[in-house]
């Protein structure tokens, strides 16, 4: 890995991206407030949003290097080939813990 | 500043994309086979698709001075019948003296299975065969991780030269791996499934700016053909210099891509 950073000061950075980044914390927040109106709520917990919600533990752990790690706890961690493909497409986050 | 788009399908896009496109500096694209969002029913299907891929596409691509070129395969997703695979591996040489075929692309995996790993197997015996260069998808969302290290151990066991194979869609927890191991990377810009332009910078900028380029893999689905200019954009409002932002976008496929003779560029 390079130790190159970015060009800007971290000053920049937060007048840059803030509001984008903002905006996004509250999609979130809005997206789990959804699920908690939905019509046959309390509905049982889906695996992605679990996944989701450990994610946004990962945020707050104090470590760095955060997009790497929740890529992988968003990914099937098994190393074999599967028997078949069980559909074309994908769901984001792997329905066994992996 | 002139740039190159390296993966997108423009079979799927409108003739105004290539106006678009060639106003914002584009002068080269290379447009792997896709799935069409539907599995064809049979061969001849991809012979048509092959003969646009060949013949029609870098016709409408001349009339906005951008030069095309293509690579073939049958895409992972429509691997999981092996034996139909087969049947359109076996057309694809007819159609490798067209000047504008690069290689073997897009292989790779799509859900990990034993069938799109002999298809696998099978095109990289094909590239291997003819001295091809090769374009490698990785998976989507969950099944990256596990996909990119399957298609890495199955170039290594083919015995091709990673200079000359490069891996498609990394993403910050595959692309250490791909350079590590001597393969070029690309990174596709999509809005939610690959990277964002933001990440895409975040990335060059940890990883550094060596064997790898940027691409918009615009199709027919979210995706955006004018993607690798604003990551430009991106790149110029953090400051870096344009020598970086010609590197990523023009130079560095133009050195990946000139490993085939059949590539063309008058910029």
């Amino acid at each position: 890995m390079s130790d190159a950073r970015c060009p800007l000061n971290a000053a920049e950075i937060v007048d840059a991206y803030f509001l984008e980044h903002r905006a996004k914390v509250l999609d979130i927040a809005a997206f789990l407030d959804r699920i908690d109106r939905a019509a046959d709520a309390p509905a049982a917990m889906d695996y992605r949003v679990a996944a989701l919600i450990e994610c946004i533990a990962l945020l707050l752990d104090g470590e760095g290097d955060r997009a790497r790690r929740i890529q992988e706890r968003l990914s099937d961690r098994t190393s074999e080939p599967v028997d078949r493909a069980p559909m074309q497409g994908a769901m984001g986050a792997p329905e066994a813990d992996g | 500043m002139s740039y190159i788009d390296p993966h997108i399908h423009m079979v799927s896009r409108t003739t105004d994309d290539y106006r678009r496109m060639a106003q914002a500096g584009c002068v080269a694209i290379t447009e792997p086979a896709f799935w069409a969002g539907f599995d064809r029913c049979s061969v001849e299907g991809f012979r048509d698709y092959f003969r646009q891929l060949t013949q029609v596409e870098p016709a409408r691509s001349a009339r906005y001075g951008i030069a095309h070129h293509t690579w073939l395969c049958i895409n992972p997703k429509e691997a999981e019948d092996a034996g139909f695979a087969r049947e359109v591996m076996s057309i694809i040489p007819e159609f490798l003296d067209a000047p504008n075929v690069l290689g073997i692309g897009e292989i790779g995996l799509n859900k990990n299975s034993r069938n799109e790993l002999q298809v696998l197997e099978a095109h990289l015996a094909l590239a291997a065969a003819h001295d091809l260069l090769v374009l490698v998808h990785t998976p989507h969302l969950e099944d990256k991780l596990k996909g990119t290290m399957l298609i890495m151990d199955a170039v290594a066991n083919a015995g091709l030269d990673p200079d000359r194979v490069l891996i498609d869609h990394v993403e910050e927890h595959t692309v250490g791996a791909v350079l590590d191991r001597g393969f070029w990377a690309g990174m596709t810009l999509y809005p939610d499934t690959k990277c964002t332009p933001q990440r895409a910078v975040d990335i060059l900028e940890r990883w550094g700016m060596n064997r790898i380029w940027m691409n918009s893999a615009g199709d027919w689905g979210d995706s955006d053909p004018l993607a690798v200019p604003k990551a430009r954009m991106e790149m110029r409002r953090r400051r870096h210099s344009a020598e970086s932002i010609r590197r990523i976008t023009f130079d560095n496929p133009v050195a990946f891509l000139s490993r085939s003779g059949n590539f063309r560029i008058d910029a």
